[in-house]
């Protein structure tokens, strides 16, 4: 059996507005397996956000546990939670937060700043690779407003490869792109997948969420659905989008 | 996070925002600059004064009446009349530390030559005075012991006297200049000593023969003061109390009684004056300085604006893994290299200004190390004072909302 990358048991966060209490989550558990391609979906208030803030170590939950790569962060500090992050998430944000004028292999290489293992010789192979990985050896000196939406996409996904974190967490990370770059970046997280990512991506969109492995579906801070997908290709959709303008 | 990378950081951001970064830095480099070149000014002026009162002779003694006071009226400086030949005998043959001695008595005179005149100070001294207040004669001689024990009508003039006189370029010695009524030989000229520390010009000056000026203008037997000169400049206080001591013998004072007289040597007056010019710089530098808080709340406005500006950055670093500490020091770090920077261009600038100041102003250039060294140390704190609370607001953001932050 595969290993539990991540695991959350009866996850519940309660917000406090004004004098009442909201609860975002209310006893959510799952886990994703090592290699899984999770798409987390529901509408907005449904709490996705809550339990994605909660998965990549930016929130504590009110109660239960969350363990990831066999670490409970119940007594972690911040800064054992930063170093949590830096170290076995990647994150991959809908408006990419690429540092202004700052070039891609620079915001690439970020996140090793922060870890001091790392010397500055292989921080930049590491960044270099990871660029390469999403297919963008060419741009590496351009500067985030020389680059397209899917491109700058790209660099954040090289950005949240580069430290090989355990899991990688997409929020809406299709949101601000048109059909044939979402369906490219998707093509990219299943090539990805292929390569043994674990990948857990929140949308809203279903179309997108038929190129994953499987869909966590919450409503009101519950899980009502969460089952097997029958995985499309993305690159398969793009041939079809291709073949759509030619005709 | 290492110091390394927290400086490439910092640095990279500064970069990142050239423009900004320039116009913050300006505020130091004013402030430094002006402190800079306050401090050297005023040091300057406190050197070229001491060197012009120390050409004055720096091993002059004076020697004035001291004050009096008449059923309780105060009669003003130097009022008394109790110098006299006595004390100017005992002055010049009992004393060991004594190199010379000059009375002075003082008229104003207006001065007749042809169809010119000038008004001007006259003063009557022995020819010993010459050496005591470091004047050198153009040309001609000085007047002898001879001419003062003759009451001699001879006098020698400075170089204003001459200009304002003898105004189509005659040769002025042997000429007779009217004094008020009574004519008066030139027989020499001064070299010219230009101004005084204190802006009086050395050259509108004529010397006489101190009986002269006694006896055929003033008709007086007391002198206005008296002008003596060390055996070295090391031992004027030594010649001092000498001198106290004989005066107050020739004077009958009893012990424990005041002076009727007052000496001033001029290490004495020197050290007074310095005193005044290190307050001026003081002041100066303290003026200069408020343009430093300027420029240091000017960091503390822009990285005060730069960490709202950057709030998505700031949550993007902490998502990624960056601790509170890192981004503190991230924005510390930027202010310090951001006022020391700025502390070196206003170090050069200060300099430039300086030099510049001393070329025109005509004072010697004085680099004050101290200034330097302490402006590099308060542009340091000034990046850290003024960094603080923008770094620690920053550090304090909570990701998740910096990361929304719009």
């Amino acid at each position: 059996m595969e290993k539990d990358i991540l695991k959350v048991e009866k996850l519940e966060r309660v917000f406090r507005v004004g004098s009442e209490d909201v609860h975002a989550l209310r006893g959510i558990s799952f886990s994703i397996k090592e290699g899984e391609f999770v798409s987390i979906m529901g509408t907005s208030g449904s709490g996705k956000s809550t339990l994605l803030n909660i998965l990549g170590c930016l929130d504590t939950p009110s109660a239960g546990d969350y363990i990831i790569d066999g670490v409970s962060i119940k007594n972690l500090s911040k800064n054992e939670l930063s170093t949590l992050r830096n170290r076995k998430i990647g994150f991959v944000f809908q408006n990419y937060n690429l540092l202004a004028r700052t070039t891609a292999l620079e915001n690439v290489e970020l996140p090793l700043f922060y870890n001091n293992s790392v010397p500055a010789k292989e921080r930049r192979e590491r960044a270099e690779a990871a660029l390469k990985l999403v297919g963008l050896e060419n741009r590496m000196e351009h500067m985030p407003n020389q680059l397209s939406g899917g491109q700058q996409q790209r660099v954040a996904i090289a950005r949240a490869l580069v430290n090989d974190p355990v899991i990688l967490l997409a929020d809406e990370a299709t949101g601000n792109l048109d059909t044939r770059t979402s369906y490219e970046i998707m093509s990219l997280f299943q090539d990805l997948h292929h390569q043994g990512k674990t990948i857990a991506f929140v949308t809203h969109e279903p179309d997108i969420a038929m190129f994953t492995t499987r869909k966590i579906k919450l409503r009101d801070g519950q899980i009502i659905e969460d089952a097997p997908i029958n995985t499309q290709s993305a690159a398969d959709a793009l041939a079809n989008l291709n073949l759509q303008k030619e005709e | 996070m290492n110091i390394g990378n927290l400086i490439k950081i910092a640095i990279s951001s500064l970069f990142r925002n050239k423009m900004r970064t320039a116009l913050t830095m300006l505020g130091i480099v004013i402030g430094i600059a002006s402190v800079i070149a306050m401090v050297s000014i005023g040091q300057a002026s406190t050197q070229s004064v001491k060197s012009e009162l120390s050409s004055m002779g720096s091993n002059m003694i004076m020697i004035m009446p001291a004050r009096q006071r008449r059923g309780g009226v105060d009669m003003g400086m130097s009022s008394s009349k109790t110098l006299d030949n006595r004390d100017l005998e005992s002055l010049s043959k009992n004393t060991k530390y004594v190199a010379a001695v000059s009375p002075n008595v003082t008229t104003n005179k207006q001065l007749i030559y042809g169809n010119n005149n000038h008004s001007c100070s006259v003063s009557g001294v022995s020819a010993a005075y010459l050496d005591i207040r470091k004047y050198e004669l153009k040309e001609g001689v000085m007047f002898t012991d001879e001419d003062v024990k003759r009451y001699n009508k001879v006098c020698v003039i400075g170089q204003t006297v001459v200009n304002e006189l003898f105004t189509n370029g005659e040769n002025p010695i042997g000429k007779s200049i009217r004094f008020g009524s009574i004519p008066m030989t030139v027989i020499g000229v001064l070299a010219s000593k230009g101004q005084s520390g204190m802006g009086e010009d050395q050259d509108d000056i004529v010397f006489a023969p101190y009986t002269t000026i006694q006896k055929r203008f003033l008709g007086i037997t007391y002198f206005n003061m008296m002008y003596a000169s060390a055996t070295s400049e090391e031992e004027s206080e030594l010649a001092a109390t000498e001198i106290t001591y004989i005066l107050r013998s020739n004077h009958g004072i009893k012990d424990g009684a005041d002076d009727d007289f007052d000496i001033r040597t001029q290490e004495e007056l020197v050290s007074t004056i310095s005193s005044v010019t290190s307050l001026m710089t003081t002041l100066l530098a303290a003026i200069a300085s408020i343009s430093l808080v300027v420029g240091g709340i000017g960091i503390m406005n822009i990285m005060y604006v730069t960490v709202t500006e950057r709030t998505k950055e700031i949550g993007l670093r902490m998502a990624i893994g960056a601790h509170n500490r890192d981004i503190k020091l991230q924005f510390l770090c930027e202010s310090v290299i951001l006022s020391l920077i700025g502390g070196v261009i206003g170090i050069v600038f200060g300099l430039i200004i300086s030099y510049v100041a001393s070329k025109i102003l005509n004072m010697p250039y004085v680099v004050s190390q101290m200034a330097i060294l302490a402006s590099f140390v308060v542009c340091a704190l000034t990046g850290i004072f003024f960094g603080w609370y923008p770094a620690k607001k920053a550090a304090n953001l909570d990701p998740i909302t910096a990361l929304r932050y719009e």
